[in-house]
Formats: C-alpha cells, structure tokens, sequence
C-alpha cells in the first residue's frame, strides 16, 4: 500500500478538518479544487475549466455537467431546492452555449421528511424542467437516518447539445472584449438569508432563480461572435470576475456604477455589512463579447424576459495580468479581490 | 439609493478634495478611529483624493481586532464544551486564537452559532433549557446597549442558563492611550460616528483641551468623511483643537440617553487588555455586581485564563497607526485572510484586511 501513501496536497497542518468555506465558492474552495480534485483527477477535459465540459462523440459535440444542491430553507421567496437544482444545471450547461436536453436527478431524503413538501419540490422540479424544455431522463433515490440530512439535498447532472461554431470559454476572452450582465445582482442570496435569519424588508426579496438558456440561444442566434459566457453563482459577481482573471490571464475592470443592484437588495446589503459583488445569484450570467458585438449583444439581452435590466458592466483590459479592478462609485481605482470564505455579518 | 447615493456623489467627493487642497498647507496626521472609516477610505480610494501632505492613520476602532488573544481562547474554550450553544456576531468566528478559531470548533462539533442581536441568544437559552447558551459580547459602546438589554432581560426574566463573555472595550481611553504614547503621531482625530450615536461626545471635550487636538465626530460615508477631514484640517490649520460634529444627521452632544441607562445599569467601567496593545485602565466595560452571576468567564472557571500573544503580528503597531498595514513585513506573504497573523487581516473592519481586500498586492 506504500504506493498510495501520497502526501495530501492541502496540509494536513491547515486545516485537519473541511470548513463551511470550503464550498463557499472563495478562495478556500478554489484551492481544494485546484490542489486536490483537480491534481488528483488532472486530464484534458477536467482542464477545460468551465461551468459544464464539451466533450466530442463522434460527429455529435455536448456539453456535460453536475452539481449539488443543499439550500436551507428548502422553500424561498422566489423560488425552491426543486427549481435550483433544475435551473442551476440547465444554466451550467447554457455557459457553453448549448441546448440543455437531459438532466439526472438524484435524491438524498432525511428520514421523517414530509411527504407533502416532497411532492412541492417534484412537482417544482417538473414545472422547471418543463420550461427549461429538458427532460429529467433518470434518477435515483436515497434515504438516510434522521439526524444523517438535512432534510433534503439534490443532485442533478445534465447534458447538452452543442449546435454552434463558437469557441465559448474563459481561453478565447481576447484583449478589449466587452462584458455584459443581463441583469440586478444579488438577489439569490439576499432572499436566502433573509428567509434563514427571519428578516423582513419593507418589499419581500424574491431569489432571480431563472433558466438562462433562451436568452443565451437568443445571442448566439443573432450572430454574436460570443467568447465566454459564465453564470454568477455562490461567490457573486466578484468571484467570477476573478475565475475568468486567473483562466484567461486577463486584467479585467469593472465600473462600479454600471452594475445593476435592485434597491431593496442595496438596503439589506448596508445593514448586514454585505457587498452585493459577492453575493449569491442564480438567474444571473455575463456574456464576453467584442465590442464590435456589444450593442447589439446588449439589445437581445435586453428584448429577453430574463435580460430586462442587462446592463454593459466593464471590459478586458490590454494588460496581461490576472487581476479584477474597479472604478469605484467616486471615480477612484481599486482592486475588486476574491473573498476568502463565506461573507460574515458584521458586529456594528 | 436615498441617504446612500448622496453621500457618495462623485462631483460633491471632487469639490471636498478641492477644499481641502485649497486650505492645506502644512503635513497633517489625522486618525480615523473606526475600522468602518478605514474600510470606506480604503474601499473608495478617498486617500487617493487627499493632499500628500495629509496622513491618515488608521485607528483601533475594530473591536474584533482589539479582542484579546485570551478572550478568543476563553471563547474557544467555552464554544467546545458539548454543553454549550455558543452565539456570537459573524465576524469574530474567524479570528485566530492561539491554536484554532471559533469556525473550526464548528467543524469539529461544537454548536457555534451566528446571531444578529443578543437578544436572539435569550430566545435560545429558553428554547433550550438543559443547555448552556453564551454570547460573545464583543464590541464599543455601539453595541454595549443591545448586549447590556439581553443581560438585564435575563435577569428580569429568572434565565439561569444564559451568559456572556464580557469583551467591551471603550473609544476615549483607547484615544488617550494614543495621544500619552512617545510614538504619538496623531494631531486630530475623527471620531467613531456610531459611537457617538450611542453616547454623543460630551467625553471628547477634556481630550481635545488637555492633548490640544482637534476631535470631528465623523460619519462613514465617503463624503461624510471628506467632510469631517475637511473639517479637521481646517482647524488645525487655523490653530484650534475643538470638538466638532460633522455627523449631525445622527448624533446630538448627549447622543442616546435610554441606552446610556441601560449600560451602567448593567455595566460597569473597568480595566481591559486589548489584543497587540496591552491593559489599559478603565478601558472596558464589565458586569456590575448585581449581574455577576451572567459573566461566562467566572461561570465557565476561564478567568484566571492568562494567554501570551505571538511576537510576529504587529497588529498592536497597526491599530495604535504607528504602521500603516503594508509596512508590515509578513502583510500578504505569511499573513492573508486564509492563515491572519491577526485578528487585523481578519475582521471586515481590520485594516490589514481593507489593505489586503482593495489594494494591489505587494
């Protein structure tokens, strides 16, 4: 067994144990996936590094992916663990411009669940999987002890496929592209913790949970010369801006001002000492284009129901360093940095 | 947004900055002395906007950054009692004991929970009756009413099982401190606004007058604090060391009288070492006699508790503004927010932490 005895690449001495922030989507993420999953697993696909792999069949070219859901509470203004679990993988594979077709659904289910508020989430899980036009083509179920779950999780896979020509990854972003966001920022998260921690708005915060493949068929239908695509998730905005920085080897820069942040999600953001750039989204992407495809880009986002509010956020700069800027509110310059773990409330 | 956007209007923040290039004329330190002032100037560049003549040093106003290393111990401590559901505010479970943080007793069992107001804590002592709940009262005089509320409701309520560790520390003695130091480099101040909301600043009076500084009780939007810099070189260009209010749309002189009541009646002024700097006198609040019984420290057997702090942070240096946060020699190299020194690199108020979450890297 001697052979097997390799030294695990995070120290031991670090962290002996895994940390809530090590699926928060900050840096403590980025760094088991990068030392540990990816080191372990390392091949030509797993390096593609992007939402959801393309992979070649013969002639046919699909996109591939997976992921895991496990918000609490279970049922959200705006939304459910049903609904995300369709609408996040749909998304995931939208990101590479293709056609999601088929999703698995796998079930983890803590003993004692209510079966009513099962049947809320399947028939949510239907509702979305119907309008995001995919199939749920097969599943498996699990039961655990009470006290083992919390509740419920789920897991989907999905495939997609891909019709288009277009190189869509973080590799082709190209020197003075242009990003654009097809809406407000911040939303998921703001509904979610105000629904965990009992705080009440003077307007309920509804999640932005939306199937993103349309508006992103839209683009690539109109002609766009699309280079990236990438959907904003747990870390926000700011850690997908850094994602793509560190992939592409490019300086990015942001204007403050243009990105969009609904009201109510700005109030709740002041009084819990949150930063809106990282808060969690689920209906919200950024597309990478040239900016000879910006305003165009930008009027097919905006004509869609899911891109009302799109707004053109920043651009690549001509530097080749990884890094993310931003021109504050005041005009002034400053870096805009991945957060290390979970955004933490702060005392005053 | 209203009340936000106003005070964050670029050409307002240009005609500030010109105003006080206009009246300058001399090299002036100025300490902010809250870690919220620091994240806004570091956040928005506002020293960018600033004369180069005009320093800002940043103050210890952070009261996760002024924590003890033996209160962080004692909490630790305490958190990983199986008998214990330990609540605190966010920001300190990640700041660094000696051996571990708060988030790491999590990961191995302990049942650390993050709360909004003590008062929800009270609310988990009676849900849960064959337990121990302790709340981690950290902070400046800004939150001393809220946790002074859930104590004295404790004991109006006849809640046996419910208990705090006491970490308050006080704002005019830490300035004094400052001022009485042979290193002192700070000629005027702008105080905490959120402090000042709670006990109004009839206290900065004997401090501007005896170290003859200039005090502007100072908001912590960017142009509230362009204002209050404005405000405070105007008068030590001309000579005056005052106490003035440029935060008036919050705080009055006597500030909050309710909650002033309901911090000495539960409290009491006491000594208190604060993290990198050491004891001061008379520099925190601890529990009257009367609500004694409330102190987790004495409750959980931890107040002979002595923890010496590691010689590599310079936190104390930082927070008194000797060092600005990248003249550190380990700032960004052995010290980041993934593995902090410090509770500086630490805290969304710590300065090491605007430095290293806004400026480029060394």
């Amino acid at each position: 067994m001697k052979e097997f005895n390799l030294q695990c690449p995070i120290p031991i001495s670090d962290y002996p144990r895994v940390l809530l922030a090590h699926g928060g989507g900050g840096k403590l993420m980025h760094n088991l996936i990068e030392k540990m999953f990816s080191a372990a697993f390392s091949n030509d696909i797993l390096q593609q590094d992007h939402d959801s792999v393309q992979i070649q069949i013969d002639s046919a070219k699909i996109a591939y992916t997976t992921d895991s859901y496990v918000v609490k509470p279970i049922f959200f203004p705006g939304g459910d663990i049903g609904s995300l679990a369709v609408n996040g993988t749909v998304n995931d594979l939208s990101m590479s411009g293709a056609v999601p077709k088929y999703l698995s659904l796998g079930l983890i289910i803590e003993e004692g669940f209510a079966m009513n508020h099962l049947w809320l989430v399947v028939q949510s899980i239907a509702l979305a999987a119907g309008a995001a036009g995919v199939k749920i083509a097969t599943g498996d179920t699990k039961v655990v002890d009470k006290g083992k779950g919390d509740g419920i999780f789920i897991n989907t896979s999905g495939i997609g496929l891909i019709e288009h020509n277009l190189n869509i990854s973080p590799k082709n972003i190209q020197n003075g592209d242009v990003i654009i966001i097809n809406g407000d920022i911040g939303r998921h998260g703001i509904a979610i913790m105000a629904e965990r921690e009992g705080l009440e708005f003077e307007h309920t915060i509804e999640s932005d949970c939306a199937p993103l493949n349309e508006i992103v068929q839209n683009i690539i239908n109109a002609g766009i010369d699309v280079h990236c695509l990438r959907d904003l998730t747990r870390g926000g905005l700011s850690s997908t801006l850094n994602e793509l920085a560190s992939s592409s080897l490019k300086e990015i820069i942001i204007d403050e001002i243009s990105v969009p942040v609904h009201e109510d999600v700005r109030g709740a953001c002041e009084i819990l000492g949150f930063d809106p750039m990282y808060v969690a989204n689920e209906g919200k992407f950024i597309a990478i284009v040239p900016a000879k495809d910006a305003a165009k880009c930008l009027e097919v986002m905006i004509a869609h129901q899911y891109g009302a509010d799109s707004s053109i956020i920043g651009r690549i700069n001509s530097a080749d360093e990884a890094i993310v800027k931003l021109k504050s509110r005041i005009g002034t310059m400053r870096i805009l940095d991945m957060l290390s773990g979970e955004q933490l409330p702060r005392i005053c | 947004m209203k009340f936000i956007d106003e005070y964050r209007d670029a050409d307002a923040a240009r005609k500030y900055s010109e105003l006080i290039h206009n009246i300058t004329t001399k090299n002036w330190n100025i300490m902010e002395v809250c870690g919220g002032q620091t994240h806004a100037i570091v956040k928005f560049g506002l020293d960018e906007l600033l004369p180069s003549g005009i320093r800002l040093i940043h103050g210890p106003g952070c009261p996760v950054c002024v924590t003890s290393l033996e209160l962080i111990d004692k909490s630790i401590e305490i958190a990983s009692n199986p008998n214990v559901i330990f609540c605190s505010f966010g920001d300190m479970l990640r700041v660094p004991g000696s051996k571990k943080d708060l988030l790491q007793v999590k990961a191995e069992g302990g049942d650390v929970r993050m709360m909004y107001s003590p008062l929800d804590a009270i609310k988990i002592a009676k849900d849960n009756p064959g337990k121990e709940v302790v709340f981690f009262a950290v902070g400046f005089e800004t939150t001393a009413p809220a946790n002074a509320m859930a104590v004295y409701q404790a004991k109006e309520q006849g809640i046996k099982n419910f208990s705090i560790l006491v970490s308050h520390v006080l704002v005019p003695p830490a300035m004094e401190a400052i001022l009485s130091s042979k290193e002192n480099l700070v000629q005027g101040f702008l105080a905490a606004g959120h402090v000042c909301a709670v006990m109004g600043y009839n206290e900065y009076y004997p401090i501007a007058e005896k170290y003859k500084v200039p005090v502007v009780v100072t908001g912590f939007e960017p142009l509230d604090i362009l204002q209050g810099i404005h405000m405070c070189v105007k008068q030590l260009e001309e000579g005056r060391h005052e106490v003035e209010n440029q935060y008036s749309r919050a705080v009055n002189k006597e500030g909050n009288l309710n909650a002033q009541n309901i911090v000495s009646r539960v409290f009491k002024v006491g000594t208190r070492k604060w993290r990198g700097i050491g004891e001061i006198p008379d520099s925190g609040l601890v529990l009257q006699d009367e609500f004694i019984e409330y102190d987790a420290s004495l409750k959980f057997g931890l107040a002979d508790l002595v923890v010496e702090e590691p010689k590599e942070c310079i936190s104390g240096i930082i927070l008194q503004g000797i060092k600005k946060p990248n003249e550190c020699e380990a700032f960004g190299k052995i010290c980041t927010p993934e593995h902090p020194l410090g509770a500086t690199m630490v805290s969304s108020e710590g300065a090491c932490a605007a430095y290293y979450r806004y400026r480029i890297k060394p």
